[in-house]
């Protein structure tokens, strides 16, 4: 039988990619997004399998949610990136320096 | 049989996830993704949770991927600048990972989280709908936080499109209602003249 831990230690691996993916593509905007988008996914993977062991179903409402603003995030980073575009030519993260912070 | 079918699909995540994060062409890297999505859908019918993993489907393959495919064909990117640095920082970065994930395994492990601890719960009857629990719950204990849901979606359909709209310079574009406001007497002005006389 598969037990909790077997879909935690999933989820851990999941989010574990995703954070090297940010240390290793810390140019490219886009890959960003796609390992936040992933890190996501590994905590939406935790709170259904605690939903399903516990037998609550507010863990399943909460991923409804998540998915929801992830989306919002997404279209809005997008939105963001393709007007960076637009002005900069570029998406290195190394170029958006304009305020010297 | 539950158990093949987890492992089977668990590797193809993982898999694609490490796919994503280090191939060289975003192309690529968004349709691996869209890969790893689908397979956790399937981890989470295995979790009995249909609704979500179809809402998964639909929602990320079918909209969010999709707009990051957009995205990453219209822009037209160098990738050899963006791609540097990264063997320079592969041995940190993996480190770091491979800490982190001996950590949350020795947290997450079979001894606190194992099947003695948190027993599996009975299969659920054939007729037993997801779908209806979630919308029991979501319209009445968690309304406000729906309704909160979708004024996040309006707000992010509006700056998405506010952000990236564009006024055009040097269009020969008419705007109907200024045409319509106009009067005669803002376009032609007569004159009076003195009439000369022409001589030939």
């Amino acid at each position: 039988m598969i037990s909790m831990s077997h879909f935690l230690i999933l989820g851990a691996i999941l989010f574990c990619i995703s954070v090297a993916g940010i240390f290793l593509n810390r140019k490219n905007v886009i890959i960003l997004l796609m390992a936040v988008e992933l890190m996501l996914l590994a905590v939406n993977m935790n709170f259904v399998a605690f939903s399903h062991f516990l037998g609550d179903i507010a863990g399943q409402v909460f991923v409804f949610f998540i998915l929801t603003v992830a989306a919002a995030e997404a279209a809005i980073g997008l939105a963001i990136l393709v007007v960076l575009f637009r002005n900069r030519r570029s998406i290195n993260v190394d170029d958006i320096n304009s305020l010297n912070g | 049989m539950e158990q093949t079918i987890f492992y089977i699909f668990s590797t193809v995540l993982v898999l694609s996830a490490g796919a994503v994060v280090t191939v060289r062409n975003p192309v690529f890297a968004a349709l691996f993704l869209v890969l790893a999505f689908f397979t956790s859908a399937a981890i989470w019918i295995l979790l009995e949770a249909e609704f979500l993993a179809l809402t998964l489907v639909l929602v990320y393959v079918g909209a969010v991927m999709v707009l990051f495919l957009f995205v990453v064909m219209m822009l037209d990117i160098n990738l050899t600048v963006l791609r540097e640095g990264f063997a320079r920082y592969l041995p940190v970065g993996l480190l770091v990972a491979v800490i982190m994930v001996a950590q949350l395994v020795y947290i997450v492990g079979p001894a606190r989280f194992g099947l003695d601890k948190f027993p599996a719960p009975p299969p659920r009857d054939a007729d037993y709908s997801n779908t209806r629990e979630i919308g029991l719950v979501l319209y009445t204990e968690y309304l406000f936080a729906f309704e909160l849901a979708a004024v996040i979606l309006v707000v992010a359909i509006i700056a998405a499109i506010a952000l990236t709209l564009r006024k055009r310079v040097k269009t020969n574009f008419m705007k109907p209602e200024e045409q319509v406001l106009v009067k005669s007497k803002d376009r032609v002005r007569l004159v009076k003249m003195a009439t000369e006389k022409q001589d030939d």
